[in-house]
């Protein structure tokens, strides 16, 4: 039992920091500047609707 | 069998009405406000609005797929046309960020399926766009993990980031990958078994010391001191 749980910690602290390190790869990607060619292209698909 | 590219309202993200069928809808005290046909009720955003808030997330998930900015982008731009073209099958007031999510790895399978093309990053196009930040915390070098994580395969990094970095639960990860909700457990739990293996790592050995040499020499003095 003891060592059930002991086993079951050490994974989820390793599961954790591995998410840990997850977060900060998105996180990296997710602060890149949005390219304006994706406001550009929702701007002409709302004007495209508008004129229809 | 093909998979069709824009799901339409999985019941799991999508808001039911069928047990309590309405033809008006009322606010906490009766009043009736509006009725579903007709404009979309109140505190239902058009998701034409909504969309622009998800393109920086929609972007990463797209960077975590294909390990290259420029594919990204190319992903990203035909999920938002698939999008807008089909928001029609978008339920109002259900996950929208989930939606777009399920359209744009729906895309990239589908692009992957139809060309073969390798999209990972032999050129290291992505690794050289991002400039390293220099790490003085002393913790595990953010570009090993990176690494590591580059070499999995597109459906373990799809599921570390739906599950791991992006904070879906299991059965909204389900829905949008369309596995079970065991799949999903089971694959996250192999790819964070095969990072783990990469970076040479036993299961609760620390993966990374939070403390660097300087810190560890302090807390050594003040055990001293205490001591």
């Amino acid at each position: 039992m003891y060592v059930e749980m002991t086993e079951t910690k050490g994974k989820s602290r390793l599961h954790q920091q591995i998410d840990e390190n997850l977060k900060r790869v998105y996180e990296e990607a997710l602060s890149e500047e949005i390219p304006d060619r994706f406001k550009d292209l929702i701007a002409r698909l709302r004007s495209k609707e508008g004129g229809q | 069998m093909t998979e069709p590219l824009v799901p339409g309202s999985p019941d799991n993200l999508a808001q039911h009405s069928d047990s309590e069928p309405s033809d008006t809808l009322t606010d906490d005290s009766g009043v009736v406000v509006g009725r579903p046909e007709g404009a979309l009720p109140i505190n239902v955003r058009d998701p034409r609005d909504e969309l622009p808030e998800h393109l920086g997330a929609l972007r990463a998930f797209a960077i975590s797929l294909t390990r290259n900015v420029a594919a990204a982008d190319d992903l990203v731009q035909d999920t938002i046309v698939k999008a807008w073209t089909n928001l029609d099958k978008f339920q109002p007031g259900s996950n929208l960020r989930a939606w777009l999510f399920t359209i744009l790895r729906n895309t990239f399978y589908s692009d992957k399926r139809k060309t073969r093309r390798e999209v990972a990053d032999p050129e290291g196009v992505y690794a050289a766009a991002l400039c390293e930040k220099p790490s003085h915390d002393g913790r595990l070098a953010l570009a090993d993990f990176r690494r590591a994580f580059d070499q999995l395969s597109p459906e373990h990094r799809e599921v570390l980031i739906l599950v791991g970095a992006s904070g879906f639960a299991y059965e909204e990860a389900s829905v949008m990958m369309g596995v079970a909700v065991g799949t999903v457990k089971s694959r996250a739990n192999r790819a964070r078994a095969r990072l783990a293996e990469m970076l040479g790592l036993e299961e609760g050995e620390e993966l990374l010391s939070g403390v660097d040499g300087a810190t560890l020499a302090v807390l050594g003095r003040s055990g001293v001191r205490a001591a």
